[in-house]
């Protein structure tokens, strides 16, 4: 039998889908462990929506402190209010868990020094094994997997989004809410969010489910131009290569790699790029991988499932034309 | 301006990073500053630049971690300090940020502790936030840009990444930042800086030293544990490659990728 918490990263009203992976990870936890019940945490400003919708996505409860103080995330009094409950609340939660997301990786870090743990960051999996809780964390930029375990409690862990299955929503699904109040005051909060920029009507990559991805190959910032072309057709997020953002043809946001965004998509277009370990460490758990290379000896080859020696100036065009088609678009 | 760097020495990025007898070796790769701490070492030695005053480099780690520090020097920051222990080996996240918050309070007046988003070893990215939780300090991570600072009105405002974009956020000093790589483009030692760190003597300050107490950190005092270490699962390879006009390739391409309903 265990508890399970799991933090909503939310923005704006609008919760991150690797939130409802996390729950529904949570879920399948609290099974492996002998059942019991899965909290959804939403904190925010207007979030009661966000709180419905977490019952469609399996939460059992809600605990939901909707306050002018957390309209921004800011990471002390989100984090402080989660362990407040946790010492408040007269059955505990065994885990706490959340999705790895920038929000989500800062409320739950400091959550867990202010209970007295460390949080198991970045999990691609969990699992229990005699009775303890594992999760699987990638090191050396996925090149090795270490396996975590916590002798405290709570649990706190992290997931990596899109390391898990998004449950299928059950419409009309409810459940109770417990509504709290914060816990530190606007003047005990010493961080004030002044406002954004935002990516408008651009697919995150964190997010996405396909990325096409430009490297050195491209030549410059102009042949970035058929990759944003094929990815609007796709639906996808443009992706980079350490190598094009180090020439300065497209900012560092775009990177994917060991020191840029590591993305598992369902596709991975990579244009162009030659595929150094480097890269490979942000991409390499893409469930499919497409290359398109000049160069046939590229090790980019190594992890495509489909590869394409050849001009990628004609091949894109050629794809975009062609998805246009099929699309309908 | 007393600005704290939190570096960790790491192998090189290129290295072959294998298991053997369940430990982590890299044969005879390199040992570098950690790839995102060396944004960290930049952006402080950038703020004595503009603000004076001075940048100490602290890390956590074993006698060989006195080479990485040593590139602190050379590039330029003023000192640098190793905290070493046998106590200190296997601590999680948190009781590594207690012995470096340790450190941070015994060197006195400090507005600033910078630190790389993340080690490219351990992977965890929670350094600065516990740091920061421990100390009570501002927590700003993931900061992209420092976009003002006033040192005598002890503010500052920052621009720090998320998914959706950039959030810019005023806050308070002291504060604990990590940075991302589009802050700045780090310098190369200067020659002038290595012969001065060559012949540099870093100072040595091990549990007792800090005042940590050796059973809240290391392994005795950490919760989490990392029983097992082992290499993904090889890839499958063996690329399908589809040749043929550009046209045909998309033709091909596209029947494959909807078929197993990618798109």
């Amino acid at each position: 039998m265990a508890n399970i918490w799991v933090y909503i990263d939310q923005f704006k009203g609008a919760a991150l889908a690797a939130s409802w992976e996390a729950l529904g990870a949570a879920k399948k936890l609290a099974g492996e462990l002998g059942g019991g019940t899965v909290t959804a945490l939403v904190f925010g400003q207007s979030v009661a929506g966000v709180a419905a919708e977490a019952f469609t996505y399996g939460a059992d409860a809600a605990t939901v402190c909707d306050d002018a103080t957390l309209a921004d995330f800011r990471v002390r009094p989100y984090a402080a209010l989660v362990a407040k409950l946790y010492y408040e609340a007269v059955v505990k939660p065994d885990v706490i868990l959340g999705p790895a997301t920038a929000r989500g990786r800062d409320a739950l870090g400091m959550a867990a020094v202010l209970l007295r743990t460390s949080a198991m960051a970045d999990g691609t999996a969990v699992a229990v094994k005699d009775g303890a809780l594992q999760v699987t964390h990638p090191a050396y930029a996925g090149r090795l997997l270490s396996t975590l375990e916590s002798k405290a409690k709570p649990q706190v862990i992290t997931l990596r989004p899109r390391a898990f299955a998004r449950p299928e929503p059950v419409a009309g699904a409810s459940g109770p809410v417990a509504n709290v109040a914060p816990t530190l005051t606007e003047e005990e909060i010493h961080t004030k969010v002044t406002g954004y920029a935002i990516d408008e009507g651009k697919v995150s990559l964190a997010d996405a489910k396909i990325i096409v991805s430009g490297g050195r190959g491209v030549g410059g910032p102009d042949g970035f131009a058929p990759v944003r072309e094929l990815a609007q057709t796709l639906g996808a997020a443009v992706g980079a290569s350490r190598a094009a953002v180090d020439a300065g043809w497209i900012p560092y946001a775009y990177q994917v790699g060991q020191t840029g965004r590591t993305v598992s998509p369902d596709l991975y277009v990579a244009a162009g790029i030659s595929g150094a370990i480097q890269h490979q460490a942000g991409m390499r758990t893409a469930k499919t991988i497409v290359a398109i290379n000049k160069d046939a000896e590229a090790p980019i080859f190594k992890l495509a499932r489909y590869g394409i020696v050849g001009d990628l100036f004609k091949i894109l065009p050629a794809l975009n034309a062609e998805f246009k088609k099929r699309l309908g678009k | 301006m007393h600005v704290i760097v939190c570096i960790k020495q790491t192998p090189d990025t290129a290295a072959k990073v294998e298991v053997k007898d369940g430990h982590v070796t890299w044969g005879d790769a390199a040992l570098v500053v950690n790839p995102w701490d060396e944004y960290a070492i930049e952006e402080a030695i950038r703020l004595k630049e503009k603000h004076g005053g001075k940048v100490t480099a602290i890390s956590m780690g074993p006698e060989s971690a006195k080479e990485a520090l040593k590139t602190c020097l050379a590039m330029g920051c003023d000192e640098a300090i190793l905290l070493s222990d046998p106590a200190f080996k296997g601590s999680d996240a948190t009781a590594t940020a207690s012995v470096l918050a340790a450190a941070i309070r015994k060197l006195g007046t400090v507005d600033m502790a910078i630190v790389g988003k993340q080690a490219i070893d351990g992977d965890t990215g929670l350094t600065a936030i516990a740091v920061a939780a421990l100390l009570g300090w501002s927590p700003l991570t993931f900061v992209s840009k420092i976009s003002e600072l006033d040192p005598a009105a002890k503010t500052l405002q920052v621009e720090r990444l998320q998914e959706e974009g950039k959030q810019i956020c005023a806050a308070r000093l002291p504060a604990v930042l990590s940075v991302v790589k589009d802050i700045n483009e780090p310098r190369y030692p200067s020659f002038m800086g290595i012969r001065k760190a060559a012949k540099a003597v870093i100072p040595q300050w091990a549990a007792a030293d800090l005042g940590v107490d050796p059973a809240t950190v290391g392994a005795a005092g950490s919760t989490v544990k990392w029983p097992a270490i082992y290499p993904p699962p090889a890839l499958e390879a063996n690329a399908e490659m589809l040749d043929g006009t550009p046209e045909e390739i998309a033709s091909k391409l596209a029947d494959r990728l909807m078929a197993i309903k990618v798109i």
